[in-house]
């Protein structure tokens, strides 16, 4: 008896987790562009964030019974991305110079003002006067810290606790390098803007 | 009430900004811009810095790509 029902029952535990395996690959895909949007910013080129993703997506194929259902894959697969990221070896970056709050503040504004002879800039329009380009730079000229937290939470649009999940790292780490990051990308701008 | 850059409010602002907020955090954030000039302006201009940065910086998969992915799935898929 026990003989013929051992078969049975683990042809149906292959069959169910045969579905669980496509559903999950299914759901990941259903991620891809998400996936690339964050990756693309994260590194220099289109192919590095192209071998990225697919870096993942295979990594992802492979130990997919890590990944608890009903979690977020999303953050799950950033995870696997950030951290292979972090394996093609990184050089280590000087973080640059912090403006003091009272400059940093309105940095981007003022000199923009500065540069256009305007006295006063509307805060709303300032960013009308940026290119697409000069985003694009300023975000990879961040140290890389603090580019993958702003671009997670700004690109990603991920909760400070899936970044921090994501990253290995406190919130309150999050917060600090968001903050930090968010205002040398506004230096940044203000610099491509004026030069 | 109005007046400069201060840490407490960029910190408060930028967990706003991110809605990131506790209920009563919010009530505070709200009814601190309700009243200073500075920090409504401030928050404004990063709200819009913030909106381009997300509508600039996205750039869409590349065609092909998706197959590449699809081909690393499982056998059978």
């Amino acid at each position: 008896m026990v003989g013929e029902a051992e078969p049975e029952i683990d042809g149906r535990r292959i069959a169910a987790e045969a579905r669980d395996r496509v559903r999950f690959e299914e759901e990941a895909l259903a991620l891809a562009d998400q996936v690339y949007r964050v990756a693309r910013r994260l590194v220099a080129t289109r192919e590095e964030a192209e071998d990225l993703v697919q870096d993942t997506y295979g990594r992802a194929f492979r130990s997919w019974q890590s990944y608890t259902p009903g979690t977020n894959l999303r953050a799950w697969l950033l995870r696997i991305l950030t951290n292979l990221n972090l394996d093609r070896g990184r050089k280590i970056q000087r973080t640059p110079d912090m403006q003091p709050i009272e400059e940093g503040d309105y940095y981007l504004a003022n000199k923009m003002a500065e540069a256009q002879g305007e006295q006063v800039l509307d805060q709303e329009r300032v960013v009308e006067h940026l290119s697409q380009d000069s985003i694009v730079n300023a975000l990879s000229s961040l140290p890389h810290d603090f580019r993958d937290t702003v671009v997670l939470v700004d690109i990603g649009e991920f909760s400070y606790a899936d970044a921090a999940q994501i990253l290995d790292i406190p919130i309150g780490t999050v917060m600090s390098r968001l903050h930090r990051g968010r205002r040398l990308l506004k230096q940044q701008l203000a610099e491509e803007a004026i030069s | 009430m109005s007046h400069g850059p201060c840490e407490a409010c960029e910190e408060l602002l930028q967990g706003y900004l991110d809605r990131e907020l506790t209920d009563a955090e919010v009530e505070l954030a709200e009814s601190h811009l309700d009243g200073c000039d500075y920090c409504r302006r401030r928050y404004r201009f990063e709200v819009s810095l913030r909106q381009y940065v997300q509508t600039t910086a996205v750039e869409r998969m590349p065609a092909g790509l998706m197959d590449r992915l699809s081909e690393l799935r499982s056998a059978g898929a």
